[in-house]
């Protein structure tokens, strides 16, 4: 397929608005293969205006006179305005974005085609592989071991090829626990918590079905696992639905892990929000927070009204009951809900910041998402960094991170001129070879021009766990993302840099050099 | 002393906050200023102590299996559980409490009691570090059209006054004492800020006695000479910040607003501030939604709304970004008036004066603002904060509110301010603490009266000696957010964004949060203990 068979028109003159907080631009309009470009007339600033194509998430056109306006609802949350000469010319864009903004090929995509200079092609994506992590823990706990059974993608096409399991259950018995699950995601180890000694598991719904169908296998490898934590050894399996949800889940094959079936194993109900309600959440905080005449009773209400502050809620306290599992109680956790790649994935990720220092750490954090968030589907991703902020907002120098890291992270899961969060797991970024044909997200992201906009300058390595408040007062809406594009950005960026300037006097007045150990990744 | 029934109770045991599950085993102590609490672990013997000032209300709860326990709600929103073994004990305490917090005399206040061992000379010198007649001439006054009046010596013509007022110099006596008898409590149109870069004024009066015909020809000529001492601007404004129900219900009382008709060259705004009554009635139920236990957000959320606690902050700082955009965008003279013109009016010129002016948001600065719009122009804090024991109606958190628009504009422009959220909330405390003198009575005349200068010490000396604590690390002098008028964005989501976050709802929850943001504000590069 070429791109210009979509391409209607080369170019037309345009005035862009930005917002009120941006002053408009006036120049010539132009849409490429992926990306809309306004070069500014000469008496302007020189510099090019470049929106990724797929980034746009809504357009929508409206023709007057000999001249037309486009509205473009990007998926960052911007709204932009384009003032257009000529109708045909402003029917011939639109029609050419809404064409190339929806091409679901993943390898005419653009990081198949993005060059940057300085970046060599396949040199970051050894960064952070799963692998090293998985080693590591066999190494340490001898209790678990990896696998090659899923080498060709056959147990579960949503894995990766190297997982790690029980050293006493073998390929076989993986095999069998894999088709007993939906999806063949089997219970397999997400984080070793080496100060208690026990683990978190993350899996999807048993098959139970109607009949209550049981798989020996299944039951011996969460067997094995409280047997590899410690004689008597007491599990929870956090279950991510109500269990009337995960009851009526039986009608449609699924089910849950009956008591009897896993002794030594309790089960616990936190339901979360996930798919399409919480896309809903998300549509109405975002439209209240752009809509800019109401009264604060309507704001406080509508605020209220979209749950989203609830989800957040829900989130960090489940993952709070997962932690404390582990840390307090000295149990093992398994965590899944139906499919086990959304809010599985959420409350498996935000328990391992609160209870572990490593993936608080620039690397580390890079690290959970690569090991965590095979897919990166919204809104759910965005519940978690918003969760993350919320830690980062209660703990401010527990994380390596700031707020502008989990921004660009946001604005990459949409669109990005890297391939790290393109296809939807291990076996299709595998298909498309886009370790080897597009640049890690991580390369551009640890570079070292980025790192006083990604790093928290007041970062001081925390080794104990970072308990949240969830109590609703301690929660906050994340002005910085759901406010980003109407609200003055000026003071909070003075601000950022002042607290860069005082940790770097401080630095040099303690004569202690600054540690470089994250902005090179630890092999 | 002869209220205190029973000075020590052995085997208290102290519970922090709504949420805490932990309690404190150890010793309670009343003593004329306390509340003292100390923990028998041999380690720590950690003490707490309560000003008798600082109690707000004390309920005795039923009787459990374990003790007698006593409700403490504090001024500052603290909130403390003792549970006493013996009911007897229990009572005694009870009733000694409820007698130590309601002092009826000046004299029983901590104040007079209290000695930071300080010299006479150290005294005095401390009740000079604000003057404000410093402050006046910073704005740079007097001028050509503005002039020290001594109308108010002795305090003949208002007695909630100060003696020194600037006025304008084509207002005689004879205008102002006319304009002062249509006025509620004589308070006759007095000037706040001048803001030089436009020679334009923010004035500040009560309302007048319009009622629904009346006119004073004093009055107006009182408005026209105000307007007359800014030559570029050929109007004024007069902003009225009740709502207008309220100022038509006070026409039938023969009070009332200006008539558009009857001044000329003024134009009339009302902004919808709320009375003191319906203030308190918030701040209580959004304490209320502060207590519930573990609250779903949905709880919370309704509640903060309910409580309109945010609405009000909001009415308030719209009227300060009305008066500020006033003056400094348009170029017009502001006159400011409530009812009597010492809650509302002390709210709207105190935020327009934040907004406009860099020199207010520095430590010092600030100190002068609160002299200057509450102190000097007679806010009622024997009454609003009562101090005394008093009618509970007049009670209302009116500088509690403004405190809290302060917070809300150094969440928004954290480098803005020279001073940190502590020095707010030490302000705070002593407005109600009644350790220094500043606080006290309803006027400058009472203050007068009663000798404080020679008697008590002064808050802003203390405060100043120890100003290291109350730095703001991310100030900047420099960048136009520090210059010149802070442009507010007044879109609720935007300008009240931390809503879920009131600041004094940390003193209820989380205390540490506190402490989290001074260990950052401090850049103490430790774990934090959480």
């Amino acid at each position: 397929m070429e791109f210009s068979e979509l391409i209607r028109t080369g170019q037309a003159q345009a005035e862009l608005l930005r917002g009120p907080e941006m002053p408009p631009l006036r120049g010539t309009l132009c849409v490429t293969g992926h990306h809309l470009l306004l070069s500014p007339g000469p008496q302007a600033t020189p510099d090019l205006w470049l929106l990724l194509l797929r980034s746009v998430d809504s357009i929508e056109k409206r023709v007057a006179g000999d001249a037309g306006t486009i509205t473009l609802r990007c998926k960052d949350l911007r709204v932009l305005q384009l003032d257009i000469e000529g109708v045909e010319a402003t029917l011939d864009i639109a029609r050419s974005i809404e064409a190339l903004s929806s091409l679901e090929s993943v390898i005419t995509s653009f990081p198949f085609f993005y060059r940057p200079k300085g970046l060599r092609l396949g040199e970051s994506w050894h960064f952070h592989p799963p692998e090293r992590y998985y080693k590591r823990v066999a190494r340490e706990t001898r209790a678990w071991r990896l696998s090659e059974a899923n080498e060709d993608f056959s147990l579960c096409p949503s894995y990766p090829r190297a997982v790690i399991v029980p050293r006493t259950v073998d390929d076989d018995a993986l095999a069998r626990s894999a088709r007993f699950r939906q999806g063949g995601r089997f219970p397999v180890l997400s984080y070793y918590h080496a100060p208690s000694g026990t683990v978190l598991l993350r899996s999807s719904q048993p098959l139970t079905g109607p009949q209550k169908r049981r798989c020996a296998e299944d039951e011996e490898l969460l067997q094995a696992v409280l047997a590899g934590a410690r004689p008597g050894a007491r599990g929870f399996i956090v279950d991510t639905r109500s269990a009337q949800a995960a009851k009526q889940a039986r009608m449609t094959g699924g089910g849950t892990e009956a008591k009897s079936a896993y002794p030594g194993w309790k089960r616990l109900h936190r339901p979360l929000e996930r798919g399409r309600p919480l896309q809903e959440s998300f549509v109405h905080l975002v439209e209240a927070c752009g809509d800019l005449e109401q009264s604060m009773d309507r704001w406080l209400s509508r605020l209220d009204g979209c749950h989203w502050l609830s989800h957040v809620k829900a989130a960090l306290s489940t993952a709070c009951l997962a932690a404390q599992g582990m840390e307090w109680e000295g149990a093992c956790i398994l965590v899944h809900g139906a499919e086990g790649t959304d809010s599985t994935l959420l409350v498996t990720s935000l328990a391992q910041l609160i209870l572990d220092p490593l993936s608080r750490t620039m690397a580390g954090f890079q690290e959970l998402i690569e090991r965590e968030w095979i897919q990166h589907e919204a809104p759910i991703f965005l519940l978690f960094l918003d969760c993350v902020w919320q830690l980062g907002r209660q703990f401010p120098l527990s994380l390596e991170f700031g707020e502008g890291m989990l921004l660009a992270l946001f604005d990459h899961s949409y669109a990005s001129p890297f391939g790290t969060f393109l296809c939807n797991s291990e076996k299709e970024r595998c298909l498309c070879e886009v370790r080897t044909r597009t640049h890690s997200l991580w390369s551009g992201l640890n570079q070292p021009k980025e790192q006083r906009k990604l790093r928290n300058p007041l970062y001081a390595p925390n080794p104990l766990a970072i308990w949240p408040s969830v109590e609703p007062q301690s929660l906050r809406l994340w002005q910085g993302l759901f406010l980003r594009w109407t609200h003055p950005p000026e003071p909070s960026e003075v601000a950022w840099e002042k607290v860069w300037q005082i940790a770097t006097d401080q630095e040099k007045t303690e004569g202690s050099q600054p540690t470089d150990s994250a902005s090179e990744p630890q092999p | 002393m002869e209220h205190i029934r029973t000075p020590k109770v052995e085997n208290v045991r102290l519970v922090d906050g709504i949420s805490s599950k932990k309690a404190a085993l150890g010793t309670l102590y009343l003593t004329a200023t306390h509340v003292i609490f100390v923990e028998n672990a041999p380690d720590t013997r950690k003490e707490t102590w309560i000003l008798h000032s600082q109690i707000s209300t004390i309920e005795k709860q039923a009787t459990t299996a374990t003790g007698c326990p006593l409700l403490v709600r504090c001024k500052n929103f603290q909130l403390l559980q003792l549970v006493i073994p013996q009911e007897r004990d229990c009572h005694d305490v009870y009733i000694s409490l409820l007698r130590l917090a309601r002092p009826v005399k000046y004299e029983e206040l901590y104040c007079f009691s209290f000695n930071p061992k300080l010299d006479r000379e150290e005294r005095e010198q401390g009740w000079m570090l604000i003057d404000l007649s410093e402050e006046y001439k910073r704005m740079g006054l007097p001028n050509n059209y503005w002039q020290l009046s001594d109308v108010n010596r002795d305090y003949r013509v208002c007695d909630s006054y100060p003696t020194q007022l600037y006025v304008p110099k084509s207002a005689t006596a004879h205008i102002i004492v006319g304009s002062s008898k249509f006025r509620s409590r004589r308070r006759f149109p007095a000037l706040s800020y001048y803001y030089k870069d436009n020679h334009v004024s923010i004035c500040r009066s009560s309302q007048p006695l319009s009622g629904f015909s009346a006119r004073c020809l004093e009055d107006e000529q009182m408005l026209q000479a105000i307007r007359k001492a800014s030559p570029g601007s050929d109007f004024i404004y007069v902003v009225d910040t009740r709502p207008k129900l309220n100022a038509m219900a006070n026409r039938a009382a023969g009070k009332g607003y200006e008539n558009e008709d009857n001044y000329s060259n003024i134009k009339f705004q009302f902004i919808g501030i709320e009375n003191i009554h319906v203030m308190r009635n918030s701040l209580q139920k959004m304490l209320e939604v502060c207590e519930l236990k573990s609250p779903s957000m949905s709880d919370f959320l309704w509640g903060l709304e309910n409580s309109g606690w945010l609405r009000h902050i909001k009415a308030i700082m719209d009227a300060g970004i009305f008066i500020a955009k006033a003056v400094s965008e348009e170029g017009a003279s502001v006159l400011v008036h409530c009812s009597d013109g010492w809650d509302r009016t002390a709210q709207a010129c105190s935020v327009a004066g934040l907004l406009l002016d860099p020199h207010y948001r520095t430590l010092k600065g600030f100190m002068v603002l609160i002299e200057k719009d509450w102190i000097s122009f007679g806010h009622k804090f024997n009454h609003r904060y009562g101090n005394l024991d008093g009618d509970p109606r007049e009670i209302s958190p009116v500088i509690d509110q403004f405190i809290e628009c302060v917070w809300q504009l150094m969440e928004q422009f954290p480098c803005a301010f020279e001073f940190n959220e502590r020095f707010l909330i030490h302000i705070q405390h002593h407005i109600y603490s009644c350790q220094f003198g500043n606080f006290l009575c309803n006027s400058q005349k009472e203050r007068q009266e009663l000798k404080i200068q020679e008697r008590t010490y002064s808050l802003w000396a203390h405060l100043w000696k120890n100003r290291g604590d109350y730095l703001n690390p991310l100030f900047r002098d420099d960048p136009s957010q520090t210059q010149g008028t802070l442009h507010l964005p007044t879109m609720p989501c935007n300008f009240m964004y931390k809503t879920v976050g009131l600041w004094f709802e940390r003193f209820l929850r989380r205390p540490e949060d506190v402490d989290v943001q001074i260990v950052t504000w401090c850049f103490t590069k430790c774990c934090c203990p959480l």
